[in-house]
């Protein structure tokens, strides 16, 4: 089975640590990384940490997911707007499908996105639990 | 050795009446304003453009097959069969065809066979034809459309074959939803487990929140679609739905349910383009091409500067509105791309017919039937029809010109002398806007 | 023993996933009784997104978070555990990545059964107390697997701590000692390529645990010249809740003085987590100059035994981050038949 080892491993800046782009020339901050900034269209941009909270912009529930989500449906998705701005597209765990609301605060957690079979890659990456307050 | 053709004009088309496009608004200074409404059909960008037409492009044959699962056919004889039948129609032989553009998503993953230009070129008996695969996801049946449009009225090519075709079935379950998803972004959307029917789900569910709807509201998309789909003898689905059936319809992504949604299958369709200046030569009705265009948007819907507004589509009817020298109010019926009933709303309001968060309601006012404001899907549409991918936008430019051409039976419109198509790739990343007129 | 230099613990971090199964639940699929002498209240159950990477990842930021200090100064590392996500590949560079540790670091996981996390504590010390290192990670974590059916089943848990090592004077908890006592005790083990353990029954207490922790807590006690009346805290492994109450009546400890770091009751044993996180849950509690005694068990066999004195960083500190507690509270009971499926019970192909 083809894992795709070098895709998964050259994403894990963004995937571990939701590492997108800042435009030094505009300002702009963007999910994901761009070589070209999409507002301005400058090459100045640097890697930029989003800070993984923000809120519930739109969801679904996964009844009929595609190979090699089985084991985890039914699963919510949704569209997360990050507090900087950008909507990043991931999935939401520790919460039942019937709590989740638009609007609601999120936080990032790193989580198992899939495993190529049980003797295959596993691959980790952000997904988004409701918002808990700090201790 | 290439021949020459005349330049018959260089024209500045601005539109007709009634559809002024506004000017596209200056970002916002912060940059994410998804709340923000567009109001009535603004933030286009259509300036008159000077396009230079070679000559004028007519469909003068059509074929298709049935869209069904086809388990006793492979994508070569589907091709192969709407080919001929196009071919067939026209009164076309193999002598006339210069060129042969296959529209097709993804026969590589679905069957293991790419390189389908020669493939189809030599089984559908065209062998020793240019030929070529065009891919834009779900879109490619009308980007292929597209490119034989250009060859022949960029005056390359005098007359060519397009077919879009899809072999579905060959994989089953998980892995054809797997390839469907290929049309989104692997890296960003994929991975995360969205499929591409969870896509549209989160632009339905935003939908219903920004518009205050629920799910049965969109039931007359189906129900419409269904009724229409009844009578086309190629429909994969030609019967009629309730709104009881809609209601207890099998969730598939929350809110999209079976109903929302078009179905696998398999099918190819095809038609012979060729200048509208010997189309009299191939048949007695032919069907001018008035306007083709072609825009994007990004592949992720997460990047949009506002998911529930197809910016694509609106450029690219811009442009076909521009080129035609029509507006909305001009057209007579709308073949749409519904893969989900959400995709059939927000294509309405990008392309000029109702006002944004409009579309629902306009349905549930028969807007879109047969007798409504602007029929949409009058031989069944991607819900009813099928919807075998790459071969989708050719199913809309086959089934716009038979109702131009008079041949839609029972769902034939009484006045259809202008049709709009409108096939997308992805949710919205590739937009094909054709504008065809029946030639009397 | 303790290093040449001063150390102690500059931050800490707990995780326990979200679900819980009651013994109960099990007792009923396995016994036909509900209420059959159950050696728990309940025990945790990692989601199907969730292994042994994913939740030290989060008790590690959680320990970052109260540190305070840059995740590049950290120089090591040390994942303790008997579930390791891959059998070969390192969980720890997963944990250093993910939390921008590195790439100058350390990086390893750690096996002895459930002392896996107190040995790379230990090594944590010693690599800081050295002045080989600044600051070094250690995290006990697991996902326990017990053998549908078996006694082990009842409270094979999932969770764990994350510890970070650093010089005395940054330390919210300052190390006074630590011995170490181990013997070849085959009380308890997993084979290569084997889904579950097997363990000897009642062989596993007077010979093994008792045996072990016993004498490790003895020998570090004396070695100090204390007795447990100086201590306002103590923490044992805790494969149920019967066990370290029993180790602390042995050695003349009080109920009161280990209640707060026991948590088996509520979350089951979390294996080379137990020990950790029942310290973590003191840590939360503990006043300045409160004085904290841990001692862990290992299968195999063998026992670490810690003594901390509290320093005034910890008010502050603690509050930086999630509390140990806040894991143990939130809580989403889940039935047989969704436990069976999360933890892969199931014959599948």
């Amino acid at each position: 089975m083809s894992m795709d080892l070098p895709r998964h491993w050259r994403l894990k800046q963004a995937r571990y640590r939701l590492e997108g782009s800042h435009c030094e020339d505009c300002g702009h901050t963007f999910f994901p990384s761009r070589l070209i900034c999409p507002e301005c269209r400058s090459e100045n941009v640097v890697a930029h940490q989003f800070g993984g909270r923000g809120r519930v912009y739109s969801y679904s529930t996964v009844y009929n997911p595609p190979a090699g989500y089985d084991e985890y449906v039914p699963y919510t998705v949704a569209l997360v707007q990050l507090d900087e701005g950008p909507l990043v597209t991931a999935q939401l765990t520790d919460v039942d499908p019937e709590d989740v609301e638009i609007d609601m605060p999120v936080e990032m957690v790193t989580r198992r996105l899939r495993q190529y079979g049980e003797d295959g890659l596993i691959v980790y990456g952000y997904k988004f639990r409701p918002a808990w307050e700090a201790a | 050795m290439m021949k020459i053709k005349k330049i018959i004009g260089v024209l500045s088309y601005r539109p007709r009446r009634e559809f002024q496009a506004a000017k596209e608004q200056p970002p916002s200074t912060h940059g994410y304003d998804f709340h923000h409404s567009r109001g009535e059909f603004d933030g286009l960008s259509s300036p008159s453009t000077e396009v230079i037409i070679m000559r004028n492009v007519s469909i003068v044959g059509i074929g298709q097959t049935p869209v069904n699962e086809h388990w006793d056919k492979s994508l070569r004889e589907l091709a192969t069969r709407a080919v001929v039948g196009a071919m067939k129609d026209a009164g076309a032989g193999p002598d006339d065809v210069d060129a042969l553009y296959v529209g097709n998503m993804a026969s590589g993953a679905f069957t293991g066979q790419e390189h389908l230009g020669a493939l189809v070129a030599d089984y559908a008996g065209l062998q020793g034809v240019e030929a070529v695969k065009v891919e834009a996801a779900c879109g490619a049946g009308g980007a292929a459309f597209r490119q034989g449009y250009l060859a022949v009225a960029g005056g390359m090519k005098d007359v060519v074959v397009v077919v879009g075709v899809e072999k579905m079935t060959e994989k089953l379950n998980g892995d054809a939803t797997s390839i469907l998803a290929t049309a989104a972004d692997a890296d960003y959307e994929v991975d995360h487990g969205l499929s591409f029917v969870a896509l549209n789900a989160l632009l339905m569910r935003r939908y219903m929140h920004e518009y205050d709807l629920t799910h049965i509201d969109f039931a007359p998309f189906a129900i419409n679609a269904h009724r229409n789909a009844v009578h086309n003898e190629n429909a994969m689905f030609p019967f009629e739905v309730d709104e009881s059936r809609v209601k207890t319809a099998r969730m598939i992504a929350d809110p999209i349910t079976l109903l929302d949604s078009s179905p696998i299958a398999d099918g190819a369709a095809a038609v012979v383009l060729c200048s509208a200046d010997t189309a009299r030569t191939f048949t007695q009705h032919p069907v001018r091409v008035l306007a083709s265009s072609l825009a994007t948007d990004t592949v992720a819907i997460h990047n949009r500067r506002d998911p529930l507004f197809l910016d694509g589509a609106a450029k690219s009817v811009a442009k076909a509105y521009d080129q035609a020298g029509v507006g909305p109010n001009d057209i007579n019926f709308f073949e749409l791309h519904d893969a989900f009933s959400i995709m059939a709303a927000l294509s309405l309001e990008a392309s000029g017919f109702f006002d944004r968060g409009q579309a629902v309601r306009e349905a549930q006012n028969c807007e879109i039937s047969r007798q409504g404001r602007i029929p949409i899907q009058t031989l069944g549409g991607l819900k009813a029809r099928g919807h075998p991918v790459g071969a989708t936008g050719m199913y809309q430019i086959v089934e716009a010109s038979m109702q131009l051409r008079g041949e839609a039976g029972g769902a034939q419109l009484p006045n259809a002398r202008l049709g709009m198509t409108q096939n997308i790739g992805g949710s919205g990343a590739t937009v094909v806007t054709h504008i065809l007129e029946a030639e009397r | 023993m303790k290093p040449t230099r001063e150390v102690g613990l500059v931050g800490y971090g707990a995780y326990v996933p979200r679900f819980r199964i009651p013994a109960t639940e099990i007792a009923r699929v396995w016994d036909g009784i509900e209420d059959n002498g159950v050696p728990i209240e309940s025990k945790s159950v990692p989601g199907p997104d969730e292994d042994v990477a994913t939740m030290s990842i989060e008790a590690a930021q959680n320990a970052l978070l109260r540190a305070g200090i840059a995740p590049t100064d950290v120089g090591a590392v040390w994942v303790g555990t008997e579930s390791k996500p891959y059998a070969v590949k390192p969980t720890s560079t997963i944990v250093a990545e993910a939390l921008g540790i590195g790439p100058f670091t350390q990086a390893a996981d750690w096996e002895f059964a459930c002392k896996a996390g107190s040995e790379a504590l230990q090594a944590a010390f010693g690599m800081v107390g050295s002045g080989m290192l600044s600051y070094a990670m250690a995290l006990g974590m697991d996902t326990a697997q017990g053998r549908p059916g078996d006694a082990l089943e009842y409270t094979a848990g999932a969770g764990g701590a994350a510890l970070i090592v650093g010089l005395a004077e940054e330390s919210l908890a300052v190390l006074e000692a630590s011995t170490s006592y181990v013997t070849d005790t085959p009380d308890f083990f997993r084979r290569q390529h084997q889904h579950y353990p097997q363990h000897g029954h009642r062989f596993t207490g007077k010979p093994a645990y008792f045996h072990h922790v016993l004498n490790a807590s003895q020998n570090l006690l004396d070695e100090l010249g204390q007795t447990p009346a100086d201590y306002e805290y103590v923490v044992f492994h805790q494969p149920n809740v019967k066990f370290p109450l029993k180790a602390t009546r042995a050695l003349g400890f009080s109920r009161d003085q280990v209640m707060t770091g026991l948590l088996s009751n509520r979350i089951g044993n979390t294996y080379a987590g137990a020990a950790l996180i029942g310290l973590t849950a003191v840590l939360d509690e503990a006043k300045p100059g409160d004085k904290v005694f841990v001692c862990t068990f290992g299968s195999g066999a063998g026992s670490d035994a810690f003594s901390f004195v509290m320093t005034d960083m910890i008010e502050e500190r603690r509050t930086r981050a999630r509390s140990t507690q806040m894991y143990v509270e939130r809580n989403t009971t889940i039935d047989y038949a969704t436990y069976g499926r999360y933890r892969k019970k199931f014959v599948m192909n």
